[in-house]
């Protein structure tokens, strides 16, 4: 039985002296869609950084496609096919969309064109607007810039927490849509949530944190269905 | 309360707010909703001093306040939040509160160095009340956390809990809820109900969350491309054909199931591995790499 395309196991580590997650295990496989929920600062985020190689573990590890990358900078593992898209500041402000783009591609040394036409293609806006600077946009369409630079990579797996923060519902649609998109042509898709409901359902597997643990895991549709997981964190 | 008469404002030739016109009743919690790029933050910034308008009049109480700046404005109990958490980073939390109402005794030098009981006593009502804030907010276990370690959500509590910290008239809040865990979401809805209802705050909520706008907002307000485009109660907006096309949509045209890659019956047949996690079963607690339960396991 081979095992997932990207692992996060027993994950123990934080900032500075206190330990935020305590041994929380994720994972994500080919096509699949997993999705992270939890109360506030039970170390979703946290969890996330600890994959991409933003916090220096105590114990456990990641492995990326059967191969250990503790060792490795978050800059290599972009380069060994993580896309990763954070919280907040997540674009430049001052450049314009296209250029947002292209910093994204900046690791490529192949033509990039193709690549930046299919993101255009998902996210029409960006097309509409490539010439202005990416801090003039709203808040939702900045995050389909900061989702579209982290494409230009040609990822193999993309980290996102929380994609759809601050967007309207159409958009929310229109981007679990395109996450959905994405996931079908193969690339796992790992991501944070707080809208827990619309993200569980297209989720094949869910993860639900509370201080740094697993408190509950299974499908999407599982968890939906699950009282406990109902009452606690989806808010009844 | 507030009433905002024709206002623009434009970033070159982009029209962020294009002519907007609404009012804002006295002791209501107005919603106001839009797609991406409505033009509802710059409206709050053009509000809040923040940005001055390219044209318009925006009055509070009957007085212009259009462009005055932020300070003025705070001074006339208008307040606002930011969709993405301004705080002190390198400050604790019960800190970032203290740091809120203006004219503090320890501003002025003399006092600095020569009434330092009386700044110790103002400190130390101030501490109170910030702990009371932490208190109502859920987060008193985070007094004396730096605020810079707080999660996304506890920031956006943060940003709520300054603006308990004065008497404030109006509040303006930009999507509290924006990464917001929806139990909490809760708990931030019973605070603005509260303080609505309590001490009487006028609140306009911008949020994206349907749910928590129903429960909280009459009236709503939706505005598109930067003007209102409808205003009634939610429901009479959610039964508008121009809101449904420029915001709410028909929900997901993918759900998972409804594609030849997915099993119909919704189950990872697909999956290149037989995976625990695909049964229907939820575990409960640590689970190993395999997804089986460590507990029961052990």
């Amino acid at each position: 039985m081979s095992e997932p395309f990207l692992v996060g196991e027993n994950l123990v580590g934080g900032y500075g002296q206190a330990d935020v997650l305590h041994g929380c295990t994720i994972a994500v496989d080919r096509g699949e869609i997993a999705v992270i929920v939890g109360p506030n600062g039970a170390g979703k985020s946290t969890a996330m950084k600890a994959l991409f190689g933003m916090l220096s573990l105590r114990e456990g590890g990641v492995r990326l496609d059967g191969e250990s990358i503790d060792a490795l900078s978050p800059q290599q593992r972009v380069v060994h096919g993580m896309g990763f898209v954070p919280q907040n500041a997540n674009v430049f402000p001052s450049m314009t969309v296209e250029e947002n783009l292209e910093m994204g591609a900046f690791i490529r040394r192949d033509d990039i064109a193709g690549t930046m036409n299919e993101v255009f293609e998902l996210f029409p806006i960006l097309k509409e607007k490539r010439r202005q600077p990416a801090g003039e946009l709203s808040g939702g369409q900045r995050q389909q810039v900061a989702v579209g630079r982290a494409l230009m990579t040609r990822p193999r797996t993309l980290l996102l927490d929380e994609p759809t923060a601050g967007v309207s519902p159409i958009v929310m649609d229109e981007l679990f849509d395109r996450i959905i998109d994405v996931a079908r042509t193969g690339i796992p898709i790992l991501m944070v949530e707080q809208n827990a409901r619309q993200a569980l359902a297209i989720a094949d597997r869910g993860y639900v944190l509370v201080q740094g643990r697993n408190a509950y895991s299974g499908s999407g549709a599982a968890l939906l269905a699950d009282d406990d997981v109902r009452r606690s964190f989806l808010g009844g | 309360m507030i009433v905002v008469d024709d206002l623009h404002k434009h970033f070159g030739g982009a029209r962020a707010v294009d002519g907007a016109s609404l009012s804002i009743e006295p002791g209501s919690i107005t919603g106001l909703i839009g797609p991406n790029g409505a033009g509802k933050t710059t409206l709050f910034n053009v509000i809040a001093g923040e940005l001055a308008p390219t044209s318009g009049r925006v009055t509070l109480g009957g007085d212009d306040i259009t462009g005055l700046p932020p300070h003025a404005l705070f001074a006339r109990g208008l307040l606002r939040t930011f969709q993405i958490a301004h705080e002190f980073g390198s400050m604790s939390v019960r800190e970032n509160l203290m740091m809120v109402p203006g004219g503090q005794s320890g501003e002025r030098l003399m006092n600095a160095l020569f009434s330092r009981a009386r700044i110790a006593r103002e400190e130390r009502l101030l501490a109170e009340r910030a702990d009371e804030v932490l208190d109502f907010l859920t987060i008193a276990h985070l007094a004396d956390e730096r605020a810079a370690n707080l999660s996304g959500g506890q920031k956006k509590l943060l940003e709520l809990g300054r603006t308990m910290m004065v008497d404030a008239r109006i509040v303006f809040l930009d999507e509290v809820g924006a990464g917001v865990n929806r139990t909490l979401l809760n708990t931030i809805g019973d605070a603005i109900q509260r303080l609505n209802r309590e001490r009487g705050y006028t609140f306009v909520v911008i949020e994206h969350d349907m749910d928590f706008i129903d429960r909280l907002c009459d009236p709503v307000i939706c505005m598109a491309e930067g003007r209102v485009l409808a205003e009634g109660t939610l429901a009479q907006i959610r039964a508008n054909e121009q809101v449904i096309e420029a915001y709410l949509g028909t929900g997901l045209r993918k759900r998972p199931g409804t594609d030849e890659t997915t099993a119909q019956d919704g189950s990872d047949a697909h999956l290149a591995f037989p995976h625990p996690l695909a049964s229907d079963a939820v575990v409960r607690g640590p689970i190993t790499l395999s997804g089986e339960s460590l507990s029961s396991a052990s």
